[in-house]
Order: C-alpha cells, then structure tokens, then sequence
C-alpha cells in the first residue's frame, strides 16, 4: 500500500476496474441469466422438500432494520429466531441481524441459545461516513456482543475506480471485527450495476476475507435486490476462489427473496454450484424477515397437507 | 466452523494477486487455478439428494394406429404392424401400422384429390386459418403432446415442454401469418404452390421436425404425404388427431408410418414435385441418387459435427454452459449438437476441469422427471452405435472422461462423456456420434481454430465464444456453417433459417428463404 491509486494509474493503461475484470474474468449477461433460469425448473418435492426448507430456515439472519426498532420488538424477533414453530420441529434461524444501538438487547434475548447476533454497521445503507466513524462504530457493535458484522463497501469509491481504497477499508473493517466476530461485505449489487463489476467487487472482498467471512448482495434498502444471477455471480466467484486458494468464503444473499419457492431456487443454486459443503449456515445464509413466515407455512403443509391461515404464524418482524 | 484465522495476512491489495497464494503451483493465465493433486476439490455428493418429481399428465396414446390417409383412420394394405417402445423402459407404447408401396400410393392420391379440389383453390387468407386452428390446438394439448413426445423418444420433458412443443407452435403461428402474404416473399413475382410434397423426416425431434415440414409446406399451398421416423411416430398420430379436431380439409396431411422401404416409397414416388428430407447423410445420399433426373425440388437437412469455438477472453463459466447445452442437449441427438469443441490452448486445461464439475450435476434419468436433464438414448441401435464409437475413441488413444451419475437399470442411458487428447484425426472428431459425447480438440490462432471447425465434411452450425465483438464478426464469416451462434448455442426461431453447407444440405427451414422451396 505504499502506491497511491493516482499514481498506478498514470504508469498502466485503463482503468482500475478493467484491469481487476480482465484479470478475474468476464461475465456475460445473457448467459448467466439463463443459467440461473434452469435453477427455476427443478421439481424440490416431499422429503428433500422438507430437507431444503429446514436447512433454509437454519440459514435465515431473521432481520429488522427501521427507524422504529426498540429493544421490545427485537427481543420478540429473538424469540422468534430461537423458537420459529417448534410444532414441526423448524431449527432456530442462524442468526438475527439489528442496527448496532440494539446488539446489546439482542445478545440478552437470545444468550444461551445458537441463535447468533449480527449487525450492520459501517454507516448502513450508503456507508458515506468517514471511515474512522464507520471503524468505530464497528468496534462499539462487537464489544457490545456482535457475534456477526454486515458492513457496507464503499460503492462511491469502487465506482470511481478507487478499488484499493475499498479493500484496504475491507482488510479495516477484518481487523476491527477482531477474532470475535465474523464479516459479511455487502456489495449493493444494485449499484455496482455490472455483472462484470459483482464479480470483481467479490474478489476484491475475498481477498482480504478470512475462512468462513461472507460476501453478501445487498442491504435491501435499495429498489433491487438479491436475484438468482447475482447470486450465480457470486457463488461462482467464491467457487473461483475456492478452488484457488483454499479459502472457502460464505455467502448470503439478502433481500428480495419472499417465499420458500425462492429460496429453495437459491438453495438449488448452491447445491449445483458450490457443492454440499455449502449447504450449511456456516456457508450460506439468507437476510430476509417475510421469508421465515413463509418457509414455516410450506414446512406445516408438508407435513398437514394443508395450506394454515397466516395469522397461524407469529409475527416477528416487517418485510426487507 | 472455523472462521478465525489472522486476517494480516491476506490484507493484500487486488492488484498483487501472486502474492495471495503461497501455495507451490504457478497460476494458470488470468490468475485462475491449475490442477494439483491435493488441491482443494467441490464436493458434489448425495447430502439434498432431489425426490422422484414425475410428470404424471396422461398423454392419451391409443394402444394401437392405423395410417391416416384421407382424414381418416385407414388399415394399411400390408397388413403389417410394428411396437412402438418408450426407450425409458423398454415398454410397449402402441401398436403401428407399416404402410407399403400400396399405402403410399393411396397417400398420394388423396393428396392429389385434396389438393387439386381443395386446398390449391382456397384463399392464402383461409388456409392461414387452419394454421392458426392447428398452433392453438398444438399449445392446448402442449402438456399431453410434451409427455407423449419423452415417451417416445426419451427426451426429459423439460426440454420437450419449454422447447418442443412451444417451438412447434411458434412454428404454425408464425407460417399461419405467411399464409396470405405469399406474393411479398418473391417482390416482382407471384408465385405459386408446387401441388403435393413428400417429406420423410427424423427421430431426434418428432414432432417440431414434423412442424418445420407441414407448416411452411400448407401455408405455401400444398398438402403432404409425411413419414416420420418408425421409433417416433406416436406423437405424428396424436398430431393427426389434432388435425381432425382442427377440420382440416381430408387429404391436406397424409401420415404413413413405416421403416426404410416406406421412406423410399414416399421420396421415390412420382407424385410429389417437392421432396424434403431431415435425417443422416447416408441416407440423404441414398435420396438424392434415386431422385437425380427427376426433376423434383428437393431440400436436405442432414448431419453436423459442429464445432464450439472458445477464445481465452470468453465470459467462461457461460462458455461452459453452452458448450454443455450444445451437446448434452436432447442427448446429443441434434444434428447441430456442438460435438466438437476448439478451445484456444491457454485456457484448455482450466475449462476441461470446469467441464468435469458441470457434468458431475448432471441428472440423467427417466425423461418424464421434471429433474432430469439428459433422458434416454432414442433406440437401442443408437445406444450401440455410441458405444461403439466411444470404444474407437478410446482404441485411437483420446482420453475419456465420463459422468459418475447412476442410470437407470433398465431403458437406454449413456453416460454425458467427454474425450480430451483428440485430435483432428480420431473417428470421434471426424464422425457424426449423435449422442452425449463431447470431443475436445485446442487451437492456437483464429486461423487454426477457423481451419479446424472447417475441416469435416458437415456445415450445419458452429458456435462462437469471445468477449470480442469484432472477432465473433470474422468467425461468422469465415465459418463454413448455415448457422453460427455467438456466446450462446442452440438457439432457434421460425423466422430464422436454418440449414446446411457441403453435406450437412441444401435448402433452408424457417423465414423467407424456407418458403421459397415450397413455391413455383
């Protein structure tokens, strides 16, 4: 880190970001979205129906992120996390993700069980703080019992052709997270725009991630999310990487994903991409709170026949 | 899991990537993997294992057809029949009649019926109606149609619904629309119908094969007398039920199943002033001796050995998937299947590996579940004309990679293969194997990757895989092929023609240039 970006720039030809695709490798739309369309035709049915909701259930970092959360409503998503239906058996969720002012409630509500704490810091959404500000507030959430830290890369300066800068705020952000906690990057797919530009942002990150750090899609505060082809984007990489290094690097797509029916497509994606390794939520996790409720109505009807009436399921936790 | 380890280390900028491996392999070019034993592998085994998902839609094949001839269900003179065996399992289907020379002959003389009384003096504008009548039916029934057509021939019917039978559709609708509009395909000239046409058409795709021939043909005026293949003729007899629900004038289609001897009597007939085949070369040969002289129109569709051309700068995880989807698609039973595959030499090693992984999830199985990507082989004598050339493959000392997948125990499966260390003279790169069996040859410069494709006696199609738009321009047009995809493959429209170079035919299907051969 001796070189300033400007300074590489004026001794090599194109941008920042050419280089970094030319060297990890195109994508191509068209290609890639059909891809990702087969995923849509498989038929999931009776037992590895049950078999896929369950682990989907596993992978959920149930998520509530408004204006309006208080220590109660957390504490009542912890629950939730912890006991989603236990009348046919659903596992807890991975984990509940928070704003940081409410990782202290929620590592109370759910101590003693495996539900896990995560939080988004780094200036969630945009992350257009100054980087010490983001580094602090990154710090403060682990000390207060963040088991999980989502932060937000800078999609300002990786559009700008900044991309060490994004990285060296990663490598930042790694050391403040500390061995206690993990790190899921959010990409914002939405505004890297590119599939060429997901996969070299998921490079990027992964190269500075340790085993078992995520890289994620998105906040869900934007007005698209998580699909299926940028989760193939992703996965591939992580594949790439893999395969590479030896570095197995988690995943966790977020917001969008609405029903069992999608996510078990996610899941196919995984199985198909990835490997069974990944089905696991050490590897694989979805951020979404509506996608619970609706994974439970499908587990209930496996094993009723019957479609319950959705005020059946408790409420935890408003869409993202 | 572990997810502690010091994170100093790896805090490396992207633009230093030599530096993130410690590990002793060099990196292949564009930083991507080289194999080592001991190099970390996916692991792509039974832990969500996917349930049996059958489609269970009752495709309504009657247990035994006569011959339609006429608009009626006929007794074939012969006095002959043949089974017709799902390849899934070896199991009966129906029983079919074999037409002889005396079938034929009735075939054709209700085809002359209804084409001087009937169907020469009907408007452009009517005949367009029984068109549209036929595609909607063909999309009512899709579902029936699509379980009926895997059965048969062995396809997974998700290929038979989202390909299959929407194709055969679009292909009805999108001639129903010429149907009036004859007098703009030809500016200056008015053309005219040719009267009767005899086709003979293939067992790879039944009933679309059946569509490409009698659409453009009744749309042009003229009515038919076809024979399909003898292992895929349910689907042509359910069709002619749809016929019948459509009231289409008696005599328009004529179907007469059979074996070689009633392919020879439809093409050697006097009656058809067009005869139009899809099928293998040798037999196109075979056509094209008995009908030299006559004077008939003809048009062949016959065998490919494509090539698949991809470049070092190709998006390659999309080039994989269409490598994977030129050949393993309908189990390589596509005349265009892009059974040879020229990948730049840089790159070869790293996308044969990524060809492995992506037919390890491969499913092969019983074509009606809705999981299953590659169905069964079309016949027995398919199946053994495969594994024969397979074995030659081996004999001439390429390397053979095969799928670990299980098969079902009974039916006709092969394994989704793949022979590195070929070369441009081993069998398997030269002969047309129509089966899952993918040939991998490198290249060094355009100019060899250009020879390579060029040198095989076929020119059906070829496929094209760089980021560069300009180079995908030179290759289409220095390639010897009717069709050449660029970054993607196999991909069909009825306005698009379609046809061969050298021996893979002449005339073209779809458009405005397959109306052409169906007029005066």
């Amino acid at each position: 880190m001796t070189i300033a970006p400007s300074a590489l720039r004026s001794r090599t030809r194109g941008s920042a970001l050419r280089r970094l695709i030319d060297e990890v490798g195109p994508v191509d739309a068209v290609g890639v979205e059909e891809r990702a369309a087969k995923y849509t035709t498989r038929s999931i049915k009776k037992g590895s129906k049950v078999w896929g909701l369950k682990t989907a259930i596993s992978m959920v970092d149930l998520t509530t992120l408004e204006g309006k959360d208080t220590p109660g409503k957390v504490a009542s998503l912890c629950v939730k996390a912890m006991h989603p239906h236990d009348e046919v058996g659903a596992p807890p969720t991975a984990a509940v993700c928070v704003y940081p002012a409410l990782v202290a409630a929620a590592k109370a509500a759910v101590a003693g069980s495996s539900v896990k704490v995560a939080s988004v810091a780094t200036a969630f959404p945009s992350g257009q703080a100054p980087l010490k500000t983001r580094l602090a507030e990154v710090r403060q959430a682990v000390a207060d019992g963040a088991d999980e830290i989502d932060m937000v890369i800078q999609r300002g300066l990786f559009l700008a052709g900044e991309l060490n800068a994004v990285q060296d705020e990663i490598a930042a952000v790694v050391e403040a997270c500390t061995e206690a906690a993990r790190l899921k990057v959010i990409l914002e797919v939405s505004e890297l725009e590119t599939y060429d530009a997901i996969r070299a942002a998921s490079f990027l990150a992964m190269r500075v991630l340790r085993p078992g750090d995520f890289i994620k899609t998105s906040t869900g505060k934007t007005s698209s999310n998580a699909t299926l082809a940028n989760n193939q984007v992703m996965i591939e990489a992580i594949r790439d990487f893999y395969l590479e290094t030896g570095v197995p690097i988690s995943m966790k797509p977020a917001g969008g994903i609405r029903t069992a029916k999608q996510a078990l497509q996610f899941l196919i994606a995984v199985k198909e991409t990835l490997g069974d390794e990944w089905l696991d939520n050490t590897r694989y996790r979805f951020g979404a709170s509506a996608l619970l409720n609706d994974l439970l109505r499908q587990l209930v009807k496996e094993k009723t026949g019957a479609y319950q009436a959705p005020y059946i399921f408790s409420e935890a936790a408003e869409s993202y | 899991m572990s997810t502690k380890s010091a994170p100093s280390r790896r805090a490396k900028p992207a633009a230093k990537p030599a530096a993130k491996s410690a590990a002793p392999a060099t990196p292949a070019a564009n930083g991507r993997p080289k194999p080592r034993s001991g190099q970390p592998e996916l692991v792509f085994g039974d832990r969500w294992e996917y349930e049996p998902a059958p489609e269970t839609v009752d495709p309504g094949i009657k247990p035994e057809y006569d011959l339609f001839i006429g608009g009626k269900w006929v007794a074939a003179k012969s006095g002959k029949r043949f089974d017709s065996i799902s390849p899934a399992d070896e199991r009966k289907l129906s029983s079919l009649a074999v037409a002889n020379e005396a079938d034929v002959n009735a075939a054709y003389a209700a085809a002359s019926a209804a084409s001087e009384k009937i169907w020469l003096k009907m408007s452009g504008r009517e005949r367009g109606k029984y068109l549209y009548r036929i595609a909607r039916l063909l999309q009512d029934r899709a579902r029936q149609l699509a379980v009926a057509e895997s059965l048969d021939g062995g396809k997974p019917i998700k290929e038979s619904r989202d390909f299959d039978l929407p194709m055969c559709a679009a292909h009805f609708f999108y001639h129903a629309g010429w149907a009036d509009k004859l007098e703009y395909v030809t500016p200056g000239r008015t053309p005219s119908p040719l009267g009767v046409v005899g086709q003979v058409i293939p067992w790879n795709f039944p009933l679309l094969m059946l569509a490409w021939k009698i659409a453009p043909a009744l749309a042009c005026g003229n009515t038919v007398v076809l024979k399909p293949a003898e292992s895929t003729s349910v689907t042509a007899m359910l069709f002619a039920e749809i016929l019948q629900e459509a009231d289409l004038p008696p005599g328009v289609v004529n179907l007469v199943t059979g074996f070689g001897a009633t392919g020879a009597a439809v093409v050697g007939h006097p009656t058809p002033k067009k005869v139009a085949f899809t099928g293998s070369t040798e037999v196109g040969k075979i056509i094209m001796r008995q009908l030299a002289g006559s004077g008939k129109k003809l048009t062949m569709e016959l065998g490919g050995k494509a090539a698949n051309i991809v470049f070092d700068d190709a998006p390659i995880d999309q080039a994989v998937e269409g490598v994977i989807n030129g050949i393993f698609f309908n189990q390589g039973h596509v005349c265009c299947a892009g059974s040879r595959l020229l990948v730049q030499e840089s790159i070869a090693e790293e996308f044969v590996e990524r060809l492995q992984r992506r037919i390890a999830v491969l499913r092969v199985g019983h074509p009606l579940d809705k999981n299953t990507d590659v169905g069964a082989i079309n016949s027995k004598e398919q199946l053994e004309k495969i594994t024969e050339i397979v074995a030659s493959g081996v004999a001439e000392g390429a390397q053979l990679h095969q799928s670990r997948c299980r098969l079902p125990e009974k039916g006709f499966y092969f394994r989704p293969s793949i022979f590195t260390q070929v070369t441009q003279s081993h069998r398997v790169a030269r002969e047309e194997i129509f089966g899952p069996v993918l040939s991998v040859l490198t290249f060094r410069t355009l100019e060899e990757a250009v020879e390579k494709a060029n040198n095989t006696a076929y020119g059906l199609s070829a496929g094209v895989w760089t980021d560069k738009g300009s180079r995908i321009l030179k290759m289409a047009a220095s390639l010897k092929a009717g069709v050449v995809w660029a970054n993607t493959f196999n991909k069909f429209d009825p306005a698009s023609p379609f046809g061969g170079y050298k021996e893979s035919g002449f005339g073209r299907e779809g458009g405005r240039q397959g109306l052409l051969d169906y007029l005066a």
